[in-house]
């Protein structure tokens, strides 16, 4: 017994560990079918209803799409400069490379709150309205690092022999880009792509700083707190969960089979 | 992933650009760059100026004219020094636990899990696919005095029958150390998934218990996951207020809860700048101490 223990606790262990890991998660999904109330902290029983009608509460999916819209712009705008700051620091070596590693490192080891501050301070300062615009120049601010450092891992793994011979057959810079280079290193942009909207998605530190008066859905999660978040919160919660988690398993599931194809 | 992995080895046989070539190096540079020179760089600088302003004649709030008086900064630490230790005694404390919790959890993943392995570093991660808030709140029911963890570890007797834990600072760090923890298992994961396994076979031959072979050879090769991944956790840590807000009471307040009701509540922003500006020294100011003791210098 006590050796069966010694060489399963690591097992055991991770079992308990990731039981951690999902415990809130499973009290969002838990109360999104509770019955509605003002607020939805106690238990009152089982129902459908939020999950067949989840704007029933104000605002919820007008920030929903606050959100959703804020997340798709700040993504793409930060994905196309992230991966082009990317593909320049993975292939080329040139002064001032490392002045520019540096300023792509340092907003990922600022607080939110003093990236949020000092933003807000400059906007206040040109007198700038806030709104959608301000939050998006602050998601792709925030975005950008975390994109180059995704595909330039990937770019940087890369075996360079495939485009040594996609030159050897004459295609010439330009079509090794488009037809070798770009579509391997495709999955790791769309992670990053993923990763950028995650964030954005996400935010609520910087968001609440530079948002004004647009609401966005975590800043509606937070101010309903005060006085009881509505279940349809949880339902939405819970819902871009399970597309989240299906859309990566998916990719998961496709990459497994397609390697044992090959 | 690979967002928080640490130390990619620097590729010395790039070729040097010149020509044509430093001209797409430059395109390629100045959008993204110029993004971040803007509404990073210059912000900085803002907040710089901000922070030695003085409320100006008017008496209307919001409006403060450039004096360019440093005695904010003293007031402000005077003011919060209290805070401060605070925030900086949570997240420490914070981080430790995510290590405690973290590592054998990374361990499991890069030595043991198999083909399990890229399906549980999705589990680690799947808390950011709800809501930061959502699951920051459920934490507050979790943790509720009357909830069932808190009876069932007083049952157990495993905590005092009198602690209260909603509202308090152990809820705080509590939240903290949950939300921050995928932080510290993936670049502890991707470090560790390096090591050459023989190097810890090597180990056990040599007739090292796990134990040794654990203190001796695994966890100083996986040095550099270990700093990036406190670092990580450590520096948004320090700066939440989301977890004392709605975790904690009045007398759990971090700095970013101070920082935020400064600009907001308050429309103190000279105050607010400079409190944001010592946090973001002190923060460098321990990091480069810690980076230089645990001795790794590559980060990006």
């Amino acid at each position: 017994m006590s050796r069966w223990l010694s060489k399963h606790a690591l097992h055991i262990y991770g079992v308990l560990a990731f039981a951690y890991i999902f415990t809130p998660i499973a009290y969002v999904m838990v109360f999104s079918f509770n019955q509605p109330a003002r607020s939805n902290l106690t238990w009152r029983g089982f129902t459908l209803e939020n999950w067949t009608n989840p704007c029933g509460a104000p605002e919820v999916c007008s920030a929903l799409g606050n959100s959703l819209k804020i997340g798709l712009a700040s993504t793409l705008i930060a994905t196309v400069l992230g991966t082009m700051v990317a593909f320049a620091l993975a292939r080329y070596r040139f002064r001032g490379r490392t002045p520019t590693n540096l300023l792509i490192f340092l907003p990922m080891a600022t607080p939110e709150v003093v990236l949020a501050a000092s933003l807000l301070t400059l906007f206040l300062n040109l007198r700038v309205p806030l709104g959608t615009a301000t939050i998006v120049i602050a998601h792709v601010m925030f975005s950008i690092s975390f994109v180059v450092v995704a595909v330039k891992a990937r770019i940087a793994s890369l075996d360079p022999r495939l485009e040594q011979a996609a030159q050897d057959l004459y295609a010439n810079e330009f079509e090794t880009f488009r037809r070798i280079t770009l579509p391997l290193v495709a999955p790791g942009i769309a992670g990053a792509a993923l990763l950028a909207f995650s964030l954005s998605f996400d935010d609520f530190i910087i968001t609440n700083f530079v948002s004004g008066d647009v609401n966005t859905f975590p800043k509606f999660v937070y101010v309903s707190a005060q006085r009881g978040i509505p279940a349809d919160a949880y339902v939405i919660g819970s819902a871009m969960f399970l597309l989240a988690m299906g859309l990566v398993l998916a990719a998961e599931l496709f990459r497994w089979r397609r390697s044992r194809r090959l | 992933m690979a967002a928080l992995t640490p130390a990619s080895v620097e590729p010395d046989e790039l070729p040097r650009a010149s020509g044509r070539q430093l001209r797409t190096v430059l395109l390629l540079l100045i959008p993204g760059l110029l993004w971040l020179g803007v509404f990073f760089v210059v912000p900085i600088f803002t907040l710089a100026g901000t922070s030695t302003q003085t409320p100006s004649g008017s008496g209307l709030p919001g409006e403060f004219v450039q004096t360019f008086h440093l005695a904010n900064y003293w007031d402000a630490i005077s003011a919060y020094r209290g805070h401060f230790a605070r925030s900086f005694f949570y997240s420490i404390l914070a981080t430790l636990l995510c290590l405690a919790i973290g590592y054998p959890l990374a361990y499991l993943i890069a030595f043991r899990a198999g083909r399990l392995r890229n399906l549980l570093l999705v589990l680690v991660v799947a808390p950011f696919f709800t809501s930061f808030v959502l699951r920051t709140l459920a934490w507050r029911q979790i943790l509720a005095d009357d909830g069932w963890v808190v009876s069932a570890l007083k049952w157990l007797h495993l905590i005092p029958s009198d602690l209260a834990v909603t509202a308090s600072p152990i809820a705080v760090v509590a939240g903290i150390t949950y939300n921050f923890l995928p932080f510290m298992v993936l670049p502890l994961y991707s470090s560790l998934e390096r090591i050459d396994p023989r190097l810890i076979e090597a180990g056990g031959d040599l007739y090292g218990t796990s134990f040794t072979v654990l203190r001796k050879v695994t966890f100083p090769l996986s040095m550099p996951g270990v700093v990036a991944g406190t670092l990580l956790t450590f520096i948004p840590a320090s700066g939440d207020y989301v977890n004392a807000a709605l975790l904690g009471n009045t007398r759990t307040t971090m700095i970013g809860n101070v920082v935020e009701s400064r600009f907001f509540r308050v429309v103190d922003y000279p105050t607010a700048a400079a409190l944001s500006f010592i946090l973001m020294a002190i923060i460098l100011v321990l990091v480069i101490l810690y980076v230089r003791r645990a001795g790794t210098e590559e980060l990006v």
